[in-house]
């Protein structure tokens, strides 16, 4: 919720949330559980990390509801480390999202990943002063998140799984349309909002603009150099990785190389050195052979 | 005139826009020979611990120390301000501060994502106030007589020139509000400084 103090400062405006945002592009944003972890991330060039108490791989693994970190834990890696902190809240859990604004946290992940807690309703983000990142498998869900309240759009993929094909998919469904978009007359812009279940004034704007009104950046399934690679240029503005770091054999040299991967992922000289001798990355798993899809998960 | 905008995280892409709103050309540096082309250079903001980290990892810190002590003129916005001073107060450790403004930096100084705001800022000489956002910004917590202060915000240095280093703890390129990059592009550094009036 936006705030003006009796000295002209103006807190948790459009502008002031989807700011981190833009100050985060081209950057990594590591999930951790541990202050350890943290460190390690922050070490390795990390812009933010996403605390929380088990990564997609092994919250799939496990089963069962999975829900709103341990505010000891998150509260731990605060300290330990100076670049921002995330936090996932359930699908329509407003009250863990009160829970990570009190904690101070600077982003907060309404995630697919954990136990949806509302089967038709996302939070109302407007409400938060603290901004919100969503996922998106394609525009409409974007553009219906960013009419939420968020201010930060990441593609899904499909967490937990070190496979970037979901990751891909998406990230071309959300751009392409968005390129047809800008070719659209305005009388099919409205046939377009219906189609997409989105707003028009919203809709109108990436046809104007030819880009979400928020930076948008790609999650679920990043475990190489040379994935970070592809979905920047297939037009990520930064990366998410989860699992594919800490599940990794040797996580510090792999989360280096896909920071530095990150920064040069049009230079393919630099993405060959820095893809060299990390180890075993994490094990993967296809998308067919999944009991759940996390991307189905948002509505 | 080329002016460059440092591209290894960080918000580069908005500085870009905001130049080529001005009608400058301006590229995108991210190795030491880009750089070496470069006569100006945008400094973004962004993580600055990433940002220091990636320097040396593309081969960049060396050269820009070289051509900041030759006086290259420079445009640093929040971590590009931490990069520049000369002293980080309770910095992380082996952080690059190059030291082209005489001032100490806090990082995160105006505190975590929840504190960050926008407000007017008075400028020196200019006839309105230019919107200033401050996310997760550093505060200036002192600065040398040799630094010209040009704004203030509570008693703390917002804008700052020493010079041709010019460094802000807010962000330019977020506003739509072009007047920090004109005066940057289009002062000539090498005859001094005129600080401009804000208007044409």
């Amino acid at each position: 919720m936006a705030a003006e103090s009796m000295t002209g400062r103006e807190t948790g405006t459009p502008l002031v949330k989807r700011g981190l945002a833009e100050m985060l592009k081209g950057g990594v944003i590591m999930d951790v559980v541990t202050p350890d972890q943290a460190k390690v991330a922050e070490d390795a060039g990390a812009v933010a990390v996403m605390a929380l108490e088990r990564v997609p791989a092994d919250i799939r693994r496990d089963g069962g509801v999975a829900r709103m970190s341990d505010p000891e834990m998150i509260t731990g890696i605060q300290e330990a480390v100076t670049i921002p902190v995330m936090a996932k809240a359930r699908i329509g859990h407003f009250v863990e999202a009160q829970i990570l604004e009190a904690l101070d946290v600077d982003y907060i992940d309404e995630s697919e990943v954990l136990t949806p807690a509302d089967e038709a309703h996302h939070i109302d983000k407007w409400a938060f002063t603290v901004p919100f990142v969503c996922g998106a498998t394609n525009l409409g869900e974007a553009l219906r998140r960013i009419s939420e309240g968020a201010c930060m759009i990441r593609s899904k993929g499909e967490a937990g799984t070190g496979n970037i094909v979901e990751a891909v998919r998406h990230l071309r469904s959300i751009i392409g349309d968005i390129r047809k978009i800008t070719q659209a007359d305005s009388a099919e812009l409205y046939d377009w909002a219906k189609h997409l279940r989105a707003p028009l004034p919203l809709v109108r704007e990436v046809a104007e603009t030819g880009w979400l009104p928020v930076p948008m950046f790609c999650a679920g399934g990043i475990s190489t150099p040379a994935d970070a690679g592809l979905v920047m240029q297939l037009g990520a503005e930064a990366v998410f990785v989860g699992s594919g770091i800490f599940k990794s054999a040797d996580p510090a040299p792999r989360a280096k190389a896909i920071v530095e991967a990150a920064t040069n992922y049009r230079d393919p000289h630099i993405l060959a050195k820095v893809s060299r001798g990390l180890g075993e990355p994490m094990p993967g798993l296809e998308i067919d052979g999944l009991e759940t899809r996390l991307a189905d998960r948002g509505w | 005139m080329k002016v460059g905008v440092l591209a290894l995280q960080g918000a580069f892409g908005l500085h870009e826009r905001v130049l080529n709103r001005l009608g400058v050309a301006a590229v995108q540096v991210r190795t030491p020979q880009e750089l070496a082309e470069v006569d100006r250079l945008v400094i973004p903001g962004g993580e600055s611990t990433a940002i220091s980290k990636l320097l040396d990892a593309n081969g960049l810190a060396d050269p820009l120390a070289d051509r900041l002590a030759d006086g290259l003129p420079v445009l640093g916005t929040c971590a590009g301000l931490i990069l520049l001073a000369a002293e980080v107060v309770d910095g992380y450790p082996g952080q690059h501060c190059f030291g082209a403004v005489d001032v100490a930096v806090r990082r995160n100084g105006y505190g975590r994502q929840s504190e960050s705001f926008s407000a007017p800022i008075e400028v020196e000489g200019w006839e309105s106030d230019f919107p200033g956002v401050f996310i997760r910004a550093p505060v200036i917590e002192s600065a040398s007589p040799d630094v010209d202060v040009l704004a203030e915000l509570d008693g703390a240095p917002v804008l700052c020139r020493q010079g041709s280093t010019v460094v802000s703890s807010f962000h330019p390129e977020l506003a739509e509000d072009d007047r920090i990059h004109r005066w940057f592009v289009e002062q000539d550094w090498s005859t001094g400084h005129r600080w401009f009036t804000g208007h044409e």
